[in-house]
Parts: structure tokens; C-alpha cells; sequence
């Protein structure tokens, strides 16, 4: 079981108080498909991805970013328990998705990015360290029930 | 994984931007490293890795003058950093897997500082570009 000190949920709670779903995770996966554009083949049901322009005017993408983001916030609002929270995810990711889950870590390390540009200097090192434990835990939850 | 025409000039862009704080960068980077990753600490066992420490300051602006080598001849970054790639596979033998974190560090420390300079193709670009640096400081590990 992950540890969460007091500080760790502060600077997490904090951050996400600020953070706009709907933009953050739009833009998380949009820069996901640009930086790392193999991980374009799973959404071959997209439209357009043919550019960088493309990809973040993409309807599809802003959609599909918000939704990978909120579920993100239901981790957040369970992290004692983190495993039992994306099970069933877990399995639809390996049994339906087929998703390697190197690409949960690939999208964490945007997701940072994305959060370092929004928050700047307030964005510490201690943020960041922390943030980066909690897109490593929900990677490895989101692998859990791989088989 | 080559770098483009475009992901040269990207590379070579966010670099003029950067300009005179490179040595505040590299330092930035690896403090950020050493508090997210503390694995990498064992690397410098002997440093004060106090914040503001003049090893850390040091040893950042030694980590910033080889990128900027890097770019300054970003069509030979194998050339440019060989002396670099030697003493890595020879004396340093830093893991691999190192030089994905420091890249990882340095882009965040780049996106807190220049967030709307880093655009998603420039955040690409300069991503394929720390890629390459890393693999050629690994280049003759074995």
C-alpha cells in the first residue's frame, strides 16, 4: 500500500483545486499523440491526427482527454485505495484496450509537463516530486489486473 | 529517431529563448531531479545536496554547456559530445534509464519557466532532442 504523507495530499489537493479538467486533459492527451506519435494507434476511430494543429483541434481528443482527466480525480479522491478504484478499468484496458501500459507512464510524464507550464514557479520541486509519485501509482494501478 | 529541419530549428529556438539562464536551468534540473527521483542521488554520494548548493550550481552549469554544445552543432551531436560519451561509458557509467529523468526534469523546468514558448511541437522536438543526447552518451556502454 502507498504511503500519502500530510504534505504529499496537500500539494496534490492543491494543484487539482486549480486545475480545469476539461483543458488539462485535453491538452495532456493532445501533447501525448504529438510528442509520442505511435500512441496515435489506438485511436484510429479519431479523424484527424495528421498534425499537430489537427490533433489539438481535434474534437475527439479534447473529449477523450477530459475523460481520461476526471477518472484521474476519482483516483485522487481514493488514493488509500487506489488498486480497488481502477479494477475494472484495469481489466478494460488489458482486455479490451489492449493498451501497453508503458503508455499510462508516457501520458503521467505529460501530464506533468502540462501542469509545470499551468503553475510555473509554483510548480516546486516538492510539487513535482509528489505529482510524479501520483501518476506513477495510478500507472501501476491501471496495470494491476494485467494478465 | 532523427531530428528534423524542424525539430532542429525548434531545438535551436527554445535554446535563444533560454539565452544566458542556461547554467540556472541545468541546476534547476538536477535539484528537481534529486528531490523526484532520489535514486539518482547515489551518482553523487559526495555532494551537498542542500538547496543552493555550489556543487549542485556547479555541476548544473556543466550539464547545461553540453546541451548547448549539443544544439550549437545539433547536426553532429555524436561528434560534438564524444569526449562526453567516453568518460560516461568509461569512468561514470551512469544507467541508462538516468538520462530519460534528467530529460524529463529539464522539460519541466523549461515548461515552469517559457510555458507558452513550449508548444506542443517544440515540447516534441525538444523531447526527441534530450532522446538523442541521452543515447549518445550511452552510445559505447557496450
Amino acid at each position: 500500500m502507498v504511503h500519502w504523507s500530510a504534505e504529499e495530499k496537500q500539494l496534490i489537493a492543491s494543484v487539482w483545486g486549480k486545475v480545469s479538467v476539461e483543458e488539462c486533459g485535453a491538452e495532456a492527451l493532445a501533447r501525448l499523440l504529438i510528442v509520442y506519435p505511435w500512441t496515435q494507434r489506438f485511436f484510429d476511430n479519431f479523424g484527424n491526427l495528421s498534425s499537430p494543429t489537427a490533433i489539438v483541434g481535434n474534437p475527439k481528443v479534447r473529449a477523450h482527454g477530459k475523460k481520461v482527466l476526471t477518472s484521474f480525480g476519482e483516483a485522487i479522491k481514493n488514493l488509500e485505495n487506489l488498486k480497488a478504484t481502477y479494477s475494472k478499468l484495469s481489466e478494460l484496458h488489458c482486455d479490451k484496450l489492449h493498451v501497453d501500459p508503458e503508455n499510462f507512464r508516457l501520458l503521467g510524464d505529460i501530464l506533468i509537463i502540462v501542469l509545470a507550464a499551468h503553475f510555473g514557479k509554483d510548480f516546486t520541486p516538492s510539487c513535482q516530486a509528489t505529482w510524479q509519485k501520483l501518476v506513477g501509482v495510478v500507472a501501476h494501478a491501471l496495470a494491476h489486473k494485467y494478465h | 529517431m532523427v531530428l528534423s529541419g524542424n525539430d532542429k530549428t525548434n531545438v535551436k529556438g527554445i535554446f535563444a529563448k533560454i539565452g544566458g539562464h542556461a547554467d540556472d536551468y541545468g541546476a534547476e534540473t538536477l535539484e528537481r531531479m534529486f528531490v523526484t527521483y532520489p535514486q539518482t542521488k547515489t551518482y553523487f554520494p559526495h555532494f551537498d545536496m542542500a538547496k543552493g548548493s555550489a556543487q549542485i550550481k556547479a555541476h548544473g552549469k556543466k550539464v547545461a554547456a553540453a546541451l548547448v554544445e549539443a544544439v550549437n552543432h545539433i547536426d553532429d551531436i555524436a561528434g560534438a559530445l564524444s569526449k562526453l560519451s567516453d568518460l560516461h561509458a568509461q569512468k561514470l557509467r551512469v544507467d541508462p534509464v538516468n538520462f530519460k529523468l534528467l530529460g524529463q526534469c529539464f522539460l519541466v523546468v523549461v515548461a515552469t519557466h517559457n510555458p507558452a514558448a513550449l508548444t506542443p511541437e517544440v515540447h516534441a522536438s525538444l523531447d526527441k532532442f534530450l532522446c538523442a543526447v541521452g543515447s549518445v552518451l550511452t552510445a559505447k556502454y557496450r
